[in-house]
Parts: C-alpha cells; sequence; structure tokens
C-alpha cells in the first residue's frame, strides 16, 4: 500500500465517520425539535422530513391567505364523498341535536361537547383556499370556533405533541402537530359561507386546516385526542392518508 | 502571451469563437466530473417528475385560470384523456387507476433531489467558470452573421465537426441557459406556489401569477417546454453521434482511447 492510498483511506475513512455521525446528530436534533414526521420512514422518508422540517422552520407562525368575500366561490363546491352511515343518518334525522365532540387523551379534562357549546364559543370566520391534492380548489368562507379554544378549554398537557382526529365515519382519521393545531387558522367549522355548514362539506361540524390540503380537513368530527405520540394510532404513521399512500404533512 | 493564445481563434474564422475552448491536449475530460454526475441526476429526477406528474394531472385533467377551479367551474381546457376519479366530467365511460399517492410522495422527493443538484451545479458552474467558458456565448456568436451560419447548420443536419465535440455551438448555449437560467427556475416557483404552507410564508409566490391555479396551468406549460427541450435534445445528441456524446457525458471521452469524434 502506497503512502497516497493510505492517506487517501484515513481521510475517507474519517469523512465517511462524520458524514454519518452529522447525520446522526441531525436526526436527533431534528427529533428533538419536532421536525420528523410520523410517516418518515419508507423511501419517500428522506422527502417528506425535509418538506415537513424546511416548513416547520420557515412557516410555523404564517398566516395563511385569505380572500375578499367576492372571491368566494359560486357555486360552492363539494366533493363527492362514500354514503353516511347510520349513526351519522340516526344524529341527522335528530337535527344533530345529539352531535358530540369528545376531547380526551392529554387533556386536563377530558370533556364531551355539544354542538350549542361550541357555537357558545366566540365565533370565528375566515374565507380561505381549499385546494385538493387533486388540483381542484375553491374559496369559501369557514365559521367555526378555533381549535385553540376549544384546546384551551380542556387543559392540554405539555408533553401534548399531537392532535388526532376521528371522523363519524370509520377508518377517517388524520392529526396535525402542535402547531398547526394551535394555529389561529385551524378551526372546528360548523359554519360555511354565512349559513350552516352543508352535510356535503362535512356539516354539522369537520376539521379546517387551510395551511394544508383539503384532505387533511376531515368532514363529521366527533372524537379529538391530544397525544405525544402517533404511535399507537393505526399503523403508526399519523394518519390514515399514508397508510393509503399518501403524506401525512400535507402543507407540501 | 496573451496575445499568441488568442491566434487559433482569429485564424480558424469560419469555427465560431465558442469553439475557443478546444483544449491544447485533449486528455482532458469533455465535460468535468461534477456535471456529468448533476447531468444524470438531473435527467433521473426530471423522469420521475413527469412520470409522477402526469400521474397527478390525471387525476384532474383541467386547467384553470386564477385562484380557483373545480369541476363546477369553466375550464381554460382539458385534456382529452379519462382521469382517475369519477367526479370529473370527461366524457368517458371509465376510471383510469389512480396513482396519486405514490406519485405525490416521489414528485416532491425527486423535486428535492433536483433542486439541491441544481444549486450545487449553478453555484459550482459560477466558482469553477463552466458558465464563462462553456456556456455564455462568446463574443462573435451572437452577430447575425455567425448565428444564421449555426441555424444554416442546423437545418441541413449537418453533422457537428471535431472543435464542437469539445465545446457548445451558440444554439446549444442559448437553449442551455434558457433551459438552467429561465425553465428549471420558472417550474420549481409555480411548484412552490402550488404549496398552502409555502405561501402561507410567501403569498407573494402565487399572488404574481395571479392565483394557485394559475400557477398550476404555467407549471404544466413550462414541462411542455422542458419535455420540447428534452426531445431537441436527445434528437441532436443523435445527429452528433449518439455514442461518442453519451460517451462523453458518462466517462467524459468522447470516443474511448480514440479522440477525434465525428
Amino acid at each position: 500500500m502506497t503512502d497516497i492510498s493510505r492517506r487517501k483511506l484515513i481521510i475517507g475513512g474519517l469523512a465517511a465517520t462524520a458524514g454519518v455521525s452529522g447525520l446522526g446528530v441531525a436526526a436527533r436534533i431534528a427529533q428533538k425539535y419536532g421536525l420528523v414526521p410520523p410517516d418518515h420512514g419508507g423511501i419517500y422518508g428522506l422527502g417528506e422530513t425535509l418538506t415537513y422540517a424546511s416548513q416547520r422552520l420557515l412557516t410555523r407562525h404564517s398566516l395563511a391567505r385569505e380572500f375578499s368575500r367576492s372571491q368566494i366561490s359560486n357555486p360552492p363546491f363539494a366533493n363527492e364523498m362514500a354514503p353516511l352511515n347510520e349513526a351519522y343518518k340516526r344524529l341527522q334525522a335528530a337535527g344533530f341535536a345529539d352531535w358530540r365532540l369528545t376531547v380526551d387523551g392529554m387533556v386536563d379534562r377530558p370533556t364531551s361537547f355539544s354542538l350549542a357549546q361550541l357555537k357558545n364559543y366566540p365565533s370565528r370566520s375566515q374565507i380561505t383556499h381549499l385546494a385538493c391534492e387533486e388540483g381542484w380548489s375553491y374559496i369559501a368562507e369557514w365559521i367555526g370556533v378555533p381549535l385553540s379554544h376549544v384546546l384551551d378549554a380542556v387543559g392540554v398537557q405539555p408533553q401534548a405533541r399531537y392532535v388526532a382526529y376521528f371522523s363519524i365515519d370509520t377508518d377517517w382519521w388524520d392529526s396535525v402537530d402542535m402547531a398547526d393545531a394551535l394555529h389561529p387558522q385551524t378551526f372546528l367549522a360548523y359554519g360555511m359561507n354565512g349559513g350552516e355548514l352543508p352535510v356535503g362539506n362535512g356539516g354539522p361540524l369537520r376539521m379546517r386546516v387551510p395551511r394544508q390540503l383539503g384532505y387533511k380537513s376531515v368532514k363529521f368530527i366527533t372524537h379529538l385526542t391530544v397525544t405525544d405520540s402517533m404511535k399507537g394510532f393505526g399503523k403508526g404513521l399519523g394518519s390514515m392518508e399514508p397508510e393509503g399512500g399518501y403524506a401525512w404533512y400535507a402543507g407540501v | 502571451m496573451a496575445r499568441l493564445e488568442s491566434v487559433p481563434v482569429t485564424l480558424g474564422a469560419s469555427v465560431p469563437s465558442s469553439a475557443s475552448a478546444v483544449p491544447a491536449t485533449k486528455a482532458t475530460s469533455r465535460h468535468s466530473a461534477l456535471v456529468r454526475v448533476t447531468h444524470w441526476i438531473t435527467t433521473l429526477c426530471f423522469l420521475a417528475l413527469l412520470v409522477t406528474g402526469v400521474e397527478i394531472l390525471i387525476s384532474h385533467p383541467r386547467f384553470y385560470w386564477g385562484e380557483t377551479g373545480n369541476n363546477l367551474t369553466t375550464p381554460l381546457f382539458k385534456i382529452p384523456i379519462p382521469s382517475s376519479r369519477n367526479l370529473v366530467p370527461t366524457g368517458y365511460g371509465y376510471v383510469l387507476p389512480d396513482q396519486n399517492g405514490w406519485s405525490r410522495y416521489l414528485h416532491f422527493q425527486a423535486a428535492w433531489l433536483v433542486v439541491l443538484t441544481g444549486l450545487l451545479y449553478v453555484i459550482s458552474c459560477l466558482f469553477t467558470g463552466h458558465l464563462r467558458k462553456d456556456l455564455l456565448p462568446g463574443k462573435g456568436d451572437l452577430s447575425w452573421r455567425a448565428f444564421s451560419r449555426v441555424i444554416a447548420k442546423h437545418l441541413r443536419f449537418e453533422r457537428p465537426g471535431a472543435a464542437e465535440a469539445w465545446s457548445y455551438n451558440v444554439l446549444q448555449r442559448l437553449s442551455y441557459l434558457f433551459v438552467i437560467f429561465v425553465l428549471f427556475p420558472l417550474v420549481i416557483w409555480t411548484g412552490l406556489a402550488m404549496s398552502p404552507g409555502f405561501v402561507s410564508a410567501f403569498p407573494a409566490t402565487v399572488t404574481v401569477f395571479g392565483g394557485q391555479q394559475s400557477a398550476r396551468t404555467i407549471h404544466f406549460f413550462v414541462t411542455l417546454a422542458l419535455v420540447l427541450f428534452l426531445v431537441v435534445h436527445v434528437g441532436m445528441i443523435c445527429v452528433a453521434g449518439f455514442r461518442s456524446r453519451m460517451r462523453a457525458m458518462i466517462t467524459g471521452r468522447p470516443n474511448g482511447k480514440n479522440m477525434e469524434c465525428t
């Protein structure tokens, strides 16, 4: 072995060690500051982690664009959906008087809210864009209570990292991190374009996460769980979306 | 000394002045290792972005202008293909398989890789002189006479001479510059303009285009321009000599041990 190749070997070895440990340190730091999404595994995990981490660094407090009333899509749009289940139809027949939103998990006061209770909170409205990952979009006015108000009311514990939310439609659930859960534009929406929230748009209660694609705005919400890890939910990927091949983080 | 070096250029009046980059000894590489590696990473990423982009497009093959557009609005134009979603009024009685999920994952992963590769390429081409020597047209190249000579050669499908195996002609230089500094930045920009998260922090990214749907439409047309470039690029390589050009971009040497490239 000549001197030069030995030197190259040593330098190469040192560089490789530094590279690997650098990546390891970066991964630890990213994990600590909540920059790693629950669906970070697999072949697309690196791209997803880069997107999520860079957006969390750049957009943690940024506000989704809001529009003027004249820009609201007319006619209003509602995407197609699967037929609703019996549990929903029973509540619908009673005018949603018995619709409940259960909030549990890492909270001081687990609570079950009626729609009337949610509507008693100061209502907020926003005129925002809803873009579907397919390519279409519409603008609507959303009326509701910011999720942060509800979370304040139940007392979120400091170790909380995600809020998981569930539709009355079984197997339709998702989650957001605390940055999105506490974001002022993240709503539990019960109204749209000045009226009640239509069934086709997720009435009587849907999530609105305007800084992410439409599929994060799950319809017919009945249950929220505050948690420090998404591991125990479904396959542990953060929502049912990655189980069907779609990214958990949809801020893109 | 400098005057001596410039002699071959003034003598070879029929050779475009871009050819002044012909190295004195042909033992050097035609393309630097960095150019070769970034070229092929970009190629792979572009193909991945193109295939996945088409898959994403199939889920809604309609284009709009402005902020919004959906099945209830009049499209600017439609692509006459079936969709992977049955709510889209395509006129076909069936839907295509939905490949949107993995396509989106791969689209953004390839986008990250090509953006990082592109940054590495652009930064290094500023520092190594690649931009000045190989991409910016020479002074004599931009005259009408020089220009029309190159165009006439192209129209006759003439095989480039030995000098052009070592240097880009003016049309190549201009089209590469356009792809690197106009089309790629524009396709990245319009892509980011469709990101609800990104535009919440940088709203001007999308408002300059007049809305998210306008950005999507421009993204599509820039893609068409890039595909057109790809087709012409590969076509020209075939005209110039596919094997030698491919070998030059893979190994750095146009023709193996024999440096003649005709």
